[in-house]
């Protein structure tokens, strides 16, 4: 009798147009009667209660005046696997797929341990009682959190008139833990049962709220799975979370809900429900009798919408030399069009399987089921960054174990040494550097003073390694970019401003315009790599200056003007210019990059090859070692490199310490002590930068700690690195000091002052020979050089030269210098 | 204790059998030998649901398919249920009762496997004359039954199969079979072609999906292994797609429309073309060579160790020859061909050796550097030439790349198996520019040989798959990509007919002698190293002392190389330790190799 029905035309089913409406008006009665939206539960469910499959009209009796149910295809779309013969069993046929128990004449569905006004009951209490004190969900931001959290989204929905209800599983978990295992266990019947629930408590509530259709229940992060590669038979008709990310929709399916069908004789019309996928025809005529004489009328027959998604498992979730899996999703009704390829999305559905058919004129079949996910709620997760103001909700999860070990180890005295050493163990030394870059990873403490007008402080951490060409810099680059789950890689050859920031494009198919990111907004959150720092062109180094102090990105083109978040740490490395570093010379000069630049990066340290004998050996037994290690030393290693993963995630996510009194009073004296060191030789040695970057450095060193309190250790450890890195990179070659002004202005006091010893020397020759206006540049290089007990170089002339032009006491011409009257 | 014969002509049985019994389903040890291989006996003339094996390289990985595990049939005569395993099969037996209580559902995992990507001719040849030949009895049978099923739209094959049954019998000949595996493809091109995917464009060979019903997480892409599995050609799977392709009537079932066209092409083809395979069992494949079979490695490796030096000095000589006399070129090629990434340090790969054969004769054209590789192809088990033209680089495929359409990953020629040969020839880079893919693949290559490891393009994001490949660059000057080691090539000789020069140096081999240096090459890959407490100590003074004197002379990065080079010595002599005599020979070589490149780095823009 049931015959596979043809697609229906082209015929789309939006909620809007009429076929859909007429819907609405007649099974007003039915669902209203019994407060539970019928049509969506095929006849194998046991929600039917008896229902009579003929449509009686009759007049709207109470609660949910006028708001009509809406089909929940999410729900019931297929399920063949579990179906119940009505006929062959009685006890589900009477009573409505209710069985009796024997023990306590308590009625449960049929194949489940739920009973419906238990479970409603239940329910209803939920909504009436749960309290969340300590959400920090953000969509809950503008709730009262000390009232029922549920009601006051009701409220909501009956002033805003959208009538969807979201339920987070994991309060129903900690509320009513056996709700919430019915919840997971039977989706299918628990959730309509939610849904007649929340509607009785709603119109009773608001009874003269008008809504488009009955309130649907959508819970969400359900804990059951959370990795799509864990899904197996197991889950097959429970509610499941997974995450990953789309990588496909389809077009829009008009999906037939209800066929119509109309008699060519007499006009009679039929209606049939879609059953699993199928139609059963009518043969014969109810009002005339004639046989086959049923047409389907397709404009008349109900559709709903459906769309197919595919969504790939996450990169970060996945095992090392394996190819991600994807997972068909179906979404309906209004969650049609809700994500588009590239969304990161947590799903929450119900896992299907279904057997498919080798043939549909065949028996048998082939044995594989096809599997997807019907879709209850759909959550973005990268949403959050363009909004900003999240805090690291990265929800990793970690086990208790897990969470024990990593106390267990954060509790070691030496375990700032143990982690600075388990890093990029392959290379060789450079402890401070690699002490530099484990404080990076763990980045400070997120603090916000927009109220006060500074806006964000900077977390994060920068640092810049330079020196000679061939001290694995790089190495260490890609050893950090391994290890951060959103790291980018980027060479400062390659890489041009736009494929840094973002950029606009039109697709070519939507002539939509989108926004692509570029690698620093990708690794919002992480660390941006950047090698051969030195190479980058100017242009694209400029938008580096907005990222490293504010954090955001502003892109004003095509139409677009916005500002991304960029909140990522930057490692660069950079070359010195003269393939050599040249130790005469400060870090600017061999370097040659911007000192407004440099002064944004809290570290900037020197790997230099130290040419000393005691290094060397240590050096060479460190690399012949890695010649003949047997593999299960490199097997722990690699264990190694996962807790370090695990350490520094978890100590982001849930370790934000906060100054001590001792430990403010620690930095206010380190500044007051670093300003005090160039005060005596008449230049500034320390910025309000400085201050900020050695606490930055002091909270995360307490993060390494696992501590909530930023204390004098922790100072005493950032001013000590922090001297280091200023040691070796700020150094004036001229006097052996540290001159933080060789960072902050390009050049250093001394040569400050020589320069301008240099000018008062020159003008003071060019005053006593007042009588030779016009004079040539050579002679006069030469005579001041005759002159002065110093050597004098010609940039250092020139310098002086220009610097009393400006003076307006002479003027320079080609190679002649005249003097101003 | 079912037998080998069983296992192989009727492995379902065997299953069958043992199905609700305590599963173990082992095949016994001296089978593997018995069993016949895809890899050189064609598709129609294997019987299906027998056992074969195959020797592949999983190519892509699919998602995990639900099956079921175990049902009731209904007889719908008799309304008898019957209990059936459904392991190891596509397609159920008639009369599913789908309400049944005794379903279990199982997972299982499917992999696209694909032969070894540039497997030499060889090894190919080798392994096809050791195998067994399967018994002639059922090939007729299995013929007919595969023409009449599958087939029935491609009547032109009718009349090529009935022509030879002649060559069917004579089982040996494997020319004639030959002929019969390139027949259906041929004839492939003119129906819509079916992209095999492989990696490498213009091989040849079945592909294969293999369903693997445990412990599927141990598996990793581009793994090479022998699998024995039961073969399943049954047409109703290519039924399948034919439907879904004419007919919409089925639209309404939601099972299918889920896929498109293209999706249900790749993951269910035709399974005269890819067919099934069941795995019943694994062998991991450390190398494919068949010369050195895996059970017999210990005693293979005791017999040779002794010879290893004799074999290494012939070896030598013949490089020498086709270097034209350049005895430290020949040294630095066979250091690069035992070379093998054993080991990885967080992001350094150990053990890898690239070299750069720099100062190639230009004069003779693509005549040398392309027999060099021929020379290369008869030692190596897989080896592919890379021809470095401007159009190669800049339209080739080299990283594979996922397409969410047909969701597959689509090959490229960077995905390779382990201890492949991929020869480089820059001689062939004229001047021109290069678009962005071109910059990409260079990137690429670059990525390979710095890192070992190559960034699958996945359209979002891009996912590292570590690789271990033998690249060596041929190349007039000194090559635009990274090498670990630059070696200038300066001919002893110079002959005035290079080919006939090559050629004779090529021909002049036995085969015997071929396979002694195919296996020394093998064997000296597997070998284990170490250094003891004392060498370390004298490694330590000589680059203490080293430095000492000129410290500009000898950087972390040179001792880098010179261990890397002073293992490969060791190892090519057949020794699993390193000595002083080692050490100082690799400095030697070393100091003459750079003495050699540095003059030439100004002299390179006037060669020749």
């Amino acid at each position: 009798m049931s015959s596979p029905m043809s697609t229906p035309g082209g015929k789309r089913g939006r909620p809007s147009n009429p076929s859909t409406r007429k819907f609405y008006i007649r099974h007003r009665c039915n669902s209203i009667g019994l407060a539970i939206n019928s049509i969506s539960v095929d006849m194998s469910s046991p929600l039917m209660y008896g229902t009579p499959s003929s449509r009686v009209d009759g007049t709207p009796r109470s609660g949910a005046r006028g708001t009509p149910a809406r089909q929940r295809p999410d729900l019931g779309s297929v399920r063949k696997s579990k179906q119940v013969d009505l006929q062959s069993e009685p006890s589900a046929a009477d009573g409505a797929a209710a069985a009796e128990q024997p023990a306590g004449q308590r009625l449960v569905i049929w194949g489940t341990d739920v009973n419906v006004a238990t479970c409603k009951e239940k329910f209803q209490r939920f909504l009436q009682r749960f309290i969340d004190p300590s959400s920090k969900e953000d969509e809950n931001s503008c709730l009262d959190l000390n009232e029922p959290l549920y009601m006051q989204k009701l409220e909501e929905i009956s002033i805003v008139g959208d009538p969807v209800l979201n339920i987070n599983c994991g309060h129903v978990s900690s509320f009513d833990a056996e709700l919430y295992r019915q919840l997971v266990c039977y989706p299918q019947e628990v959730i309509p049962t939610f849904d007649m629930a929340v509607n009785e408590l709603f119109f009773e509530r608001f009874p003269d709220s008008i809504l488009e259709h009955q309130i649907q229940v959508r819970p969400y992060n359900a804990l059951k799975t959370r990795n799509m590669r864990s899904l197996n038979p197991e889950d097959i008709d429970q509610l499941i979370t997974i995450s990953g990310m789309v990588i496909r929709t389809s077009q829009l399916i008009p999906e037939m809900q209800e066929a119509f069908f109309q008699c060519a004789v007499c006009a009679f019309s039929a209606r049939v429900e879609v059953d699993r996928g199928r139609i059963a025809e009518p043969a014969v005529c109810r009002n005339c009798n004639t046989t086959h004489s049923l047409a389907l009328i397709h404009n008349r027959s109900m559709f709903s919408d459906k769309q197919m998604v595919k969504i790939q498992e996450s990169p970060e979730d996945m095992p090392a030399g394996q190819t991600p899996h994807t997972t068909v999703v179906y979404a309906h009704n209004d969650l049609v069009d809700k994500v588009q390829p590239g969304d990161r999305i947590n799903i929450t559905g119900i896992y299907r399987a279904v057997p498919m058919r080798v043939n549909p004129r065949q028996s048998n079949v082939k044995s594989v089921y096809k599997t997807h996910i019907d879709v209850i709620h759909f959550r973005k997760t990268d949403e959050k960054r363009l909004h900003g103001q999240d805090d690291e909700n990265e929800q990793r999860l970690f086990t208790e174990a897990r969470v024990q070990t990593l106390r267990e180890l954060a509790a070691k005295p030496d375990v700032y040494d143990r982690l600075s050493s388990a890093l990029a163990p392959s290379i060789y030394e450079h402890e401070d550097i690699k002490k530099g870059i484990l404080l990076q990873l763990f980045g400070g403490t997120r603090k916000d003073f927009s109220q006060t007008g500074r806006g964000n402080f900077r977390a994060e951490v920068n640092i810049l390694l330079c020196g000679d060409p061939g001290t694995s810099k790089s190495q260490l680059l890609q050893y950090v970019f391994n290890l951060v789950p959103r790291g980018q890689y980027t060479s400062g050859k390659g890489s041009s401003a736009v494929g840094l920031t973002a950029y606009i494009m039109k697709d070519p198919e939507t002539r939509q315009t989108v926004l692509q990111t570029g690698a620093l907004v990708l690794s919002d959150n992480g660390i941006c790599c950047i090698d051969e720092f030195d190479k980058m062109s100017d242009s694209t180094r400029s938008v580096l200056h907005e990222v490293m102090e504010q954090q955001t990105l502003s892109i004003a083109k095509a139409g677009i003007i916005c500002q991304l978040n960029a909140r990522t740490s930057i490692l660069a490395a950079a070359n010195p210019v003269e393939s050599q570093w040249n130790p005469k010379k400060t870090t600017i000069e061999n370097i040659q990059l911007p000192h407004t630049l440099l002064s944004r990066f809290d570290l900037i340290f020197l790997m230099l090859d130290p040419q000393d004998e005691a290094y060397d050996r240590k050096l060479a037994h460190h690399l012949v070692s890695l010649y003949y290690q047997s593999e299960e030393q490199l097997e722990e290693e690699n264990l190694d490199m996962a807790v370090l993963k695990d350490f520094i995630a978890y100590a982001r996510s849930y370790i934000q310490p906060k100054l001590s009194e001792e430990a403010g009073q620690a930095l206010i004296e380190a500044y007051v002590e670093m300003r005090k060191v160039g005060s005596g030789r008449g230049m500034v040695s320390a910025y309000p930068r400085q201050l900020e970057s050695l606490i930055r450095l002091a909270e995360a060193h307490a993060k390494v700690r696992f501590s909530d309190k930023v204390e004098t250790i922790d100072v005493e450890e950032a001013k000590r690195l922090h001297r280091e890195a200023l040691k070796q990179s700020a150094t004036d070659p001229r006097t052996g000091f540290v001159d933080i002004s060789i960072l902050t202005t390009g050049m250093s006091a001394t040569a400050r002052k020589r320069k301008e010893e240099i000018t008062a020397a020159l003008k003071k020759m060019l005053q006593s020979r007042t009588k030779t206006p016009v004079m040539k540049f050579q002679q006069l290089f030469d005579d001041l050089r005759g002159q002065s007990e110093t050597a004098i170089t010609k940039d250092q002339f020139e310098e002086a030269l220009k610097a009393l032009c400006d003076e307006d006491y002479l003027t320079i011409s080609g190679k002649t210098i005249r003097l101003a009257t | 204790m079912p037998s080998t014969n069983d296992w192989i002509n009727n492995p379902l049985g065997v299953v069958e059998e043992m199905f609700g019994k305590i599963q173990v389903e082992t095949l016994p040890h001296d089978s593997y030998n018995t069993v016949p291989s895809l890899n050189d006996v064609p598709l129609h003339y294997l019987k299906p649901n027998s056992l074969v094996k195959f020797r592949c390289l999983i190519q892509d990985m699919f998602d995990p398919e639900f099956y079921m595990g175990a049902y009731d049939t209904v007889d719908p005569s008799t309304k008898a249920k019957v209990l059936r395993c459904g392991k190891y099969k596509d397609v159920t037996e008639c009369g599913v009762d789908l309400d049944s209580a005794n379903m279990v559902t199982s997972e299982r995992q499917t992999f696209y496997c694909v032969p070894i990507p540039g497997e030499s001719p060889w090894v190919k040849e080798i392994s096809s004359c050791a195998r067994v030949v399967p018994s002639t009895s059922y090939v007729p049978s299995r013929q007919k039954r595969s023409y009449e099923d599958d087939d029935e739209d491609d009547m032109d094959t009718q009349p090529q199969a009935q022509g030879t049954p002649a060559a069917a019998e004579a089982q040996g000949n494997g020319d004639s079979k030959r002929q019969e595996t390139e027949a259906p493809s041929g004839q492939k091109a003119s129906s819509p072609p079916l992209d095999l995917n492989f990696p490498l464009p213009g091989e040849k060979g079945p592909a294969c999906l293999v369903k693997v019903y445990a412990d599927w997480d141990s598996f990793k892409l581009n793994d090479t292994m022998e699998v024995y599995g039961i073969l399943s050609v049954s047409p109703a799977l290519s039924a399948l797609s034919d439907q879904s392709d004419t007919s919409s009537s089925l639209i309404l079932d939601p099972a299918e429309c889920m896929e498109t066209a293209e999706e249900l092409r790749v993951h269910s083809p035709p399974a005269s073309l890819v067919p099934r395979l069941h795995l019943i069992h694994t062998q991991r494949l450390a190398h494919n060579n068949p010369l050195l079979p895996p059970a017999a490695l210990e005693d293979t490796l005791a017999s040779t160790l002794g010879e290893m030096v004799s074999v290494r000095a012939e070896l030598l000589a013949y490089f020498t020859q086709l270097l034209l006399g350049d005895v430290l070129a020949a040294e630095y090629l066979l250091l690069h061909l035992i070379s093998n990434v054993y080991a990885r340090r967080d992001v350094i790969p150990l053990g890898k050796f690239t070299l750069n054969l720099s100062g190639c004769p230009a004069t003779a054209g693509p005549a040398y550097t392309e027999q060099l590789y021929c020379a290369l192809q008869q030692l190596v088990p897989s080896a592919y030439r890379l021809s470095m033209t401007l159009q190669n680089m800049n339209q080739l495929r080299l990283v594979p790349r996922k397409d969410y359409v047909a969701n597959r990953l689509l090959s490229g020629a960077l995905q390779l198996a382990a201890n492949t040969s991929l020869y480089l020839d820059e001689t062939q880079l004229e001047q021109g520019q290069l678009d962005p893919a071109g910059v990409r693949n260079i990137t690429a290559l670059g990525n390979v040989i710095s890192w070992q490891k190559v960034d699958y393009d996945f359209n979002y994001h891009q996912m590292e798959f570590p690789s271990n490949i033998n690249v060596l660059i041929a190349s007039e000057g000194r090559s635009l990509l990274p090498s670990d080691c630059h070696v200038h090539l300066q001919p002893q000789v110079t002959p005035p007919n290079m080919e006939a020069y090559l050629g004779s140096a090529l021909t002049a081999q036995s085969s015997s002698q071929l396979n002694k240096f195919r296996l020394y090459l093998t064997m000296a890959r597997t070998l284990d190293y170490s250094i003891s407490e004392e060498v370390t100590k004298a490694v330590e003074d000589d680059f203490v002392d080293m430095r000492k004197d000129d410290p500009q002379s000898i950087s972390a990065d040179d001792l880098h190389s010179l261990l890397g080079v002073a293992r490969l010595l060791c190892l090519s002599l057949g020794q699993s330790a390193l000595s002083t005599d080692a050490w100082s020979r690799a400095k030697h070589i070393e100091t003459l190799r750079k003495s050699r490149s540095e003059p030439q780095g100004c002299l390179n823009g006037n060669e020749p």
